[in-house]
C-alpha cells in the first residue's frame, strides 16, 4: 500500500522535467504558429474594400438625400395647408 | 438647409457608421470572422424597432391619459414602422445565423421570442383594421398595445436571459459589453444604434405628418 503511493507521487526525474518543459515549449510555438483566425486580410491589402464602401456609401447618401427632399415635400405642403 | 439637426446628425452618423463599420479593426474571432461587422446594423434593427416600440407605447398612454387622435395617429405608425424594421432584424439575423450558426433558423429563445412579439404587434394592426369608429379603435388599440408592449420585453429581454441562448448576454453567453465588444468597437457601436434609432424616428416622422396633413384634407 505504502509502495503504491510513492510510486503514484513520485517525483520526476531531473531528465523528465526538462523533456516535459521541452515538449510544452514545442506545444506553444506549434499553436502560436497555426494560422490565426481568419479574416478578410487579402482583400483589404488589395485595398478592394474601399470600392465595396464606396459603393455602399454612395447608395446610402443618395437614399439620404431622398429623404431629405421628401421631407421637405411634406414640409413644403404642410405649409400650404396652413391656415393663414 | 431647413432640417432638423437631428435628422442631419442622423445622416452624418449613419454614413460614420457603414465606412467606421467596414473599415475599422474588429476583434479576430473564431465563427464570428469578419461578420462581427454585423453587429452594428443587424443589432442597429432592434434598437431602432425597440425606440419605436416605446415611442408607440409612449403615445398610447398619453392618449389613455387625453384622448386625442394624434396621438392614436402617432402610436399606430411608430408600432407599423417598428414592425418593419423588426422584419428587417429577423431577416438580417436570419442571414447571419446561417453562416454562424449553420441554419437561418434555430431554436434559440430570443428567436421564437421575437416571432411571438412581432406576432402580438401583427395582432394589433388587425385590431385596429376590424373598428370602424376612430375614438373605440384608439381606446382598444392603446390599451392593447401596452399589453403588447410588456409581451414583447418579456420575450425578447427577459425570458432569452432565463434559458439558454446562443444570443451574447443572454442564458450565461457573455454579453458583447463584457468583453467582445473591444474598445474600438464601441466607437461605431453606439453611434450607429443612435444613427439607426434616428433613422426609424425620421420615417416615424414623415409618416405622421403625411397623414396629419390626409387628416386636414378629409375634413
Amino acid at each position: 500500500m505504502k509502495a503504491l503511493r510513492t510510486h503514484a507521487l513520485r517525483i520526476p526525474s531531473r531528465f523528465q522535467k526538462w523533456g516535459l518543459a521541452l515538449v510544452l515549449a514545442f506545444l506553444s510555438a506549434s499553436l502560436q504558429a497555426q494560422p490565426a483566425v481568419e479574416m478578410a486580410d487579402q482583400f483589404r491589402a488589395d485595398g478592394k474594400i474601399r470600392v465595396v464602401v464606396g459603393v455602399i456609401v454612395i447608395i446610402f447618401v443618395g437614399l439620404l438625400v431622398y429623404i431629405i427632399r421628401l421631407d421637405r415635400k411634406v414640409k413644403r405642403m404642410e405649409e400650404d395647408n396652413a391656415p393663414s | 438647409m431647413n432640417i432638423s439637426w437631428w435628422k442631419l446628425g442622423t445622416a452624418v452618423l449613419i454614413v460614420y457608421a457603414l465606412v467606421a463599420g467596414l473599415m475599422g479593426t474588429v476583434p479576430r474571432l473564431v465563427v464570428l470572422n469578419e461578420t462581427i461587422r454585423n453587429l452594428y446594423y443587424h443589432v442597429g434593427m432592434w434598437f431602432s424597432m425597440l425606440a419605436l416600440w416605446t415611442g408607440s407605447l409612449v403615445f398610447s398612454i398619453k392618449y389613455l391619459s387625453k384622448p386625442d387622435l394624434i396621438s392614436d395617429l402617432k402610436a399606430s405608425k411608430a408600432a407599423s414602422i417598428g414592425f418593419y424594421m423588426g422584419i428587417l432584424g429577423l431577416l438580417t439575423g436570419m442571414l447571419w445565423a446561417q453562416f454562424t450558426w449553420g441554419r437561418f433558423w434555430t431554436n434559440d429563445p430570443k428567436l421564437n421570442g421575437t416571432a411571438i412579439s412581432l406576432l402580438a404587434y401583427l395582432a394589433y394592426f388587425v385590431l385596429r383594421g376590424s373598428m370602424e369608429d376612430p375614438m373605440t379603435r384608439a381606446r382598444i388599440s392603446a390599451v392593447y398595445n401596452i399589453f403588447a408592449f410588456v409581451l414583447m420585453i418579456v420575450f425578447i429581454q427577459v425570458l432569452p436571459r432565463l434559458t439558454d441562448s446562443l444570443h451574447p448576454g443572454n442564458g450565461g453567453n457573455p454579453a458583447f459589453g463584457e468583453y467582445d465588444l473591444d474598445r474600438q468597437m464601441r466607437w461605431v457601436f453606439y453611434p450607429a444604434m443612435i444613427a439607426w434609432i434616428g433613422m426609424g424616428y425620421w420615417i416615424w416622422d414623415i409618416r405622421c405628418r403625411i397623414e396629419k396633413l390626409k387628416m386636414a384634407h378629409s375634413f
